[in-house]
């Protein structure tokens, strides 16, 4: 099963930015979103993760599959690496595997309290959550913020090895190159016109 | 659903003030009482069932505006939202989290500040258990009021200005039980209504506040 | 011919701007017919003199203040169900007026009172109620004035009304349990026994309509005019794009 987008038109604040987006993305692939800055990839990203509906179109991929990662990543500075991977490991009913800490090189800060982490190493460990959930659709926003170039291409490994050689699907909105061999889809065309239909200004004009 | 009870307690037991802060504010406004209407026994003994509810409530109100709000400010909510948790049983969990770090702790500590207010022996029992059963109906709406505010940037003001109002009636039978039992009377049918508001709460109110959450992630 | 056609924010423009003077002055006609008739040719109460007759103005006032919170309920549960912006703009344009109602309400109440029961204020159940009644009004136009994007702000007050809805009843209910009170029983209810004399009913009754008559126009008016700043915004932000 993989994931299809059929003629989805996305708002920001009631204000239509894409329409007509479609495109499919098979098992194990992964498709890279670019476009200028308030083009609207994060809003696209939000709506096929299902945080906002879509004004038009079809989003489909099996239920209960998707997970979304933005540059927020709920940690909790209070606790340690391995209880903020171990919380969102129970709530999606999942344990948490040695390899990810590896594979996101937290094994010697596992015990770390995550408010004395640094920005980048915050980061890994909210990436490192992705590899916990075990969630098959990623939807990612800017996964590579705050990243050194070595934690870029072990973040990159990581979803090529780990998570698209085994069926995954990555949607990622980045500027920077991930060295990933997938397809890109510029949304510039996309970009919706004032009589685009659906905003919720639309009965008022 | 567990899981997220267990880390909301361990950060309020880890980021402080999570338990003491509420109690403390309980302390202080019930020392405040007699500076205000003067230290004769009897006057404290009369107001003491309905100046421990409305301190024990406006307690209970301290901490909700930070139910959601640092879920929201970290990113945890809208993951939560894409998790396999239904945002109802997360505002559920957040109300009974709520509760047990505040609503519990005022519980226990309110037959302490009882005797500060002189209150009458026969209300001990009435006062322990009108608050074990209406502390969670307030935790809940408070959790309501928190999920409708969440997305505000001076959200806390406002939220009291809601949620007070929706206090009323806890309040009121809350405060009852207690009176009733000072003056020596049986009070079983104000601790029912309690109890039947603080279960209708906990059955509807996760459903209102879950409404709210989707409508704030948008 | 659905009724749900004028939801159309044009259309409901188009229909109501013309109906408005209409009933504009329609309700400041039957309200002076109904205050002068129950001022001056109406008997003075047996026990309360002519104090009675702020009555005219007490009753209708508070039996407003009620339904337009009820017309606020349907309103919004109209906007969470079938998205209709005219609904959602009507909850919003009615709560001003239902506060408006409210303290007049309790203005006329306490005006009552004083002579009646020697106090301007008591704690009265159906005054406490009002005064209750009064604080969900503000929370709801406080929440409407503190969310930015309108359509969040239709949702979430839309939620606090039904919410709000069900705590005003168990206020209610509470308030009662609470205190017994000084006030004389409703003075309109189906059971014609404890009804007051119909001398003074029926320009009561002519009141009660002159005041849905003034609610009702300026629902609309209120109405029309929130839809015209939402036009306007739409316009800018289009504008802006």
């Amino acid at each position: 099963m993989a994931l299809k987008v059929d003629d989805l038109t996305v708002a920001r604040g009631g204000v239509p930015v894409l329409a007509g987006i479609s495109f499919e993305v098979a098992d194990g692939a992964a498709l890279v979103l670019r476009g200028p800055n308030g083009i609207g990839k994060t809003t696209l990203l939000r709506t096929l993760a299902g945080l906002q509906p879509a004004i038009t179109g079809h989003i489909d991929f099996p239920e209960d599959t998707g997970a979304y990662a933005s540059h927020a990543d709920g940690i909790k500075a209070q606790l340690t690496v391995t209880e903020n991977l171990g919380f969102w490991g129970d709530v999606h009913g999942a344990d948490v595997p040695d390899t990810v800490f590896e594979a996101f090189d937290l094994t010697d800060l596992r015990d770390r309290v995550a408010g004395t982490l640094s920005a980048g190493q915050k980061r890994r460990l909210g990436l490192a959550r992705l590899g916990v959930i075990g969630r098959k659709v990623l939807f990612l926003d800017e996964p590579t913020v705050s990243l050194d170039g070595f934690s870029v291409k072990m973040f990159a490994t990581w979803l090529r090895e780990s998570h698209l050689a085994k069926g995954g699907i990555a949607v990622i909105a980045t500027h920077i190159d991930l060295g990933l061999d997938a397809p890109e889809l510029e949304l510039s065309p996309y970009k919706a016109t004032a009589d685009t239909a659906g905003g919720s200004d639309e009965a008022f004009l | 659903m567990i899981a997220l009870l267990k880390r909301d307690l361990t950060l309020a037991v880890r980021a402080g003030g999570g338990f003491g802060l509420g109690l403390a504010f309980f302390l202080i406004v019930i020392v405040l009482v007699p500076f205000g209407v003067g230290p004769e026994a009897e006057v404290l003994a009369r107001i003491a069932p309905g100046m421990l509810w409305v301190a024990a409530l406006l307690a209970a109100l301290l901490s909700l505006d930070r139910i959601f709000a640092l879920d929201f400010e970290d990113g945890s909510l809208p993951l939560l939202a894409t998790s396999p948790l239904p945002l109802e049983g997360v505002a559920l969990m957040k109300g009974v989290a709520h509760w047990v770090t505040t609503g519990l702790p005022l519980t226990i500590a309110a037959p302490l500040l009882g005797f500060l207010l002189n209150l009458s022996p026969s209300a001990y029992l009435w006062l322990l258990g009108s608050l074990a059963l209406g502390t969670p109906a307030l935790s809940m709406i408070g959790t309501f009021g928190a999920a409708v505010t969440v997305g505000l940037k001076r959200g806390g003001l406002l939220m009291s200005l809601l949620v007070l109002p929706l206090y009323v009636p806890t309040l009121i039978f809350g405060s009852e039980a207690v009176r009733r039992g000072a003056g020596g009377f049986d009070a079983t049918i104000p601790m029912l209504m309690v109890a039947g508001i603080t279960l209708g709460c906990f059955a509807l109110l996760p459903f209102a506040a879950a409404a709210a959450l989707r409508v704030n992630l948008r | 011919m659905s009724i749900w056609e004028y939801a159309n924010p044009k259309k409901f423009i188009a229909t109501t701007t013309p109906l408005v003077p209409w009933l504009l002055w329609g309700a400041i006609a039957i309200l002076t017919v109904g205050l002068i008739w129950g001022f001056f040719f109406t008997p003075d109460d047996v026990r309360q003199g002519s104090t009675v007759k702020i009555f005219y103005l007490h009753v209708p006032s508070a039996m407003m203040a009620i339904n337009v919170w009820i017309m606020m309920l349907i309103a919004s549960l109209v906007w969470l169900v079938r998205r209709h912006h005219v609904s959602a703009l009507a909850a919003k344009a009615a709560a001003p007026i239902g506060i408006v109602m409210t303290l007049i309400a309790l203005f006329t109440g306490a005006v009552w009172g004083q002579p009646m029961w020697g106090t301007w204020w008591a704690w009265d159940p159906r005054l406490t109620s009002f005064l209750i009644l009064f604080l969900f009004y503000l929370g709801y136009t406080a929440l409407w004035a503190a969310i930015e994007d309108p359509d969040t702000a239709a949702d979430l007050t839309s939620v606090l009304c039904i919410v709000g809805s069900v705590f005003a009843v168990l206020s209610r209910y509470a308030v009662n349990f609470w205190n017994q009170g000084l006030h004389q029983p409703a003075s309109l209810s189906l059971d014609k026994e404890e009804n007051v004399a119909d001398v003074f009913w029926y320009p009561a009754l002519v009141c009660i309509a002159g005041f849905v008559l003034l609610f009702v126009a300026l629902v609309l008016m209120r109405t029309a005019s929130e839809i015209r700043l939402r036009r306007m915004r739409a316009l800018e932000a289009r504008m802006r794009s």
